[in-house]
């Protein structure tokens, strides 16, 4: 792994840990949805890096699309319901 | 507090377990014998370019099977839970206009979204991506034209043969190995064809495509339920 790509993948990774730590910490519910589908946009960016494509392409559909969606949706049902 | 050490000592743990992972890792010089084989013979023996299809739809295809099995009954147990739930089409409530730029957002983009889900499957043996990645981003298309209209009743019955039907000739070219080719989901069943076109590699283009419909229908029903119950 050259020193360019080795310093762009400790950069993402201080990115996803920063994300998830937004994503635990923060108060706001549609930004700690936002940072969790962050993640795993990272993460699948991290997976290509690591010449796994199939995981990346994997993770960027379901990780990073389809729950970030999902969150979404589900938090536009629960209105109102945020202080449980 | 008690709770906020316990969790502290936890991360630590895990944190201890991944350096000494991370110390005692080597590269490997070269590919162990299993990832050899794979290497060396896909191209000759499957005829896919894409090695990771070929181990997944042919090598180690009843892996397959059991995934698309865990994610039916994934599919099934929401279906079953959420059913007594189900809004009644003629009562539908009054929800908040959706954007203008939503609403035309996802006419324009749903249909690219889902066509680029077919071509993901359609060249799983090409290039990286296959049945389950093609799957979910027509899924991720699905959920795209139910978030623009929230009262949008997909058609469960259209969701459900096809789900049913890609299920079943799956199952079929899989007994067809056994009776035509060498085994269980034997990828042999149709001519291998030349490496690197669409038509090549035995079944493995028609079964994965199977794969790609019943997984993109298996996520739109999941999500179709979500979107239609009541009371969540």
């Amino acid at each position: 792994m050259s020193g360019l790509v080795l310093a762009l993948t400790v950069l993402l990774a201080a990115a996803m840990i920063g994300a998830a730590l937004v994503a635990v910490i923060g108060k706001s519910l549609p930004i700690a949805i936002l940072s969790a589908g962050l993640v795993s946009l990272v993460a699948s960016v991290l997976f290509l890096l690591l010449a796994s494509p199939d995981v990346a392409m994997t993770e960027a559909a379901i990780g990073s699309g389809l729950t970030t969606f999902l969150f979404f949706f589900i938090l536009g049902r629960m209105r109102g319901g945020e202080h449980d | 507090m008690i709770r906020k050490f316990a969790a502290i000592l936890l991360l630590a743990g895990i944190a201890s377990i991944f350096m000494g992972l991370l110390f005692t890792y080597e590269p490997d010089a070269e590919l162990n014998t299993t990832a050899r084989y794979y290497a060396e013979r896909t191209a000759a023996d499957i005829g896919a370019t894409n090695i990771v299809t070929a181990i997944v739809v042919t090598y180690r295809g009843l892996d397959t099977l059991g995934e698309v099995t865990v994610l039916f009954l994934t599919a099934a147990i929401v279906g079953l839970v959420l059913a007594h739930g189900r809004r009644r089409t003629s009562d539908k409530r009054r929800l908040a206009p959706v954007g203008e730029l939503l609403a035309t957002g996802s006419r324009f983009l749903a249909p690219l979204i889902i066509l680029l889900g077919v071509y993901v499957f359609a060249n799983g043996h090409l290039t990286p991506g296959g049945g389950f990645q093609g799957g979910a981003i027509i899924a991720s298309g699905v959920l795209l034209i139910l978030l623009a209209d929230p009262c949008r009743c997909l058609s469960h019955r259209v969701i459900d043969t096809v789900e049913s039907v890609s299920g079943l000739f799956y199952v079929g070219i899989a007994i067809l190995g056994i009776v035509l080719a060498g085994g269980f989901l034997d990828s042999h069943l149709l001519p291998r064809g030349e490496l690197g076109a669409l038509f090549s590699a035995g079944a493995i283009p028609l079964i994965y495509a199977l794969i790609g419909l019943k997984v993109g229908a298996e996520f739109s029903s999941i999500l179709a339920h979500l979107s239609e119950t009541e009371e969540l």
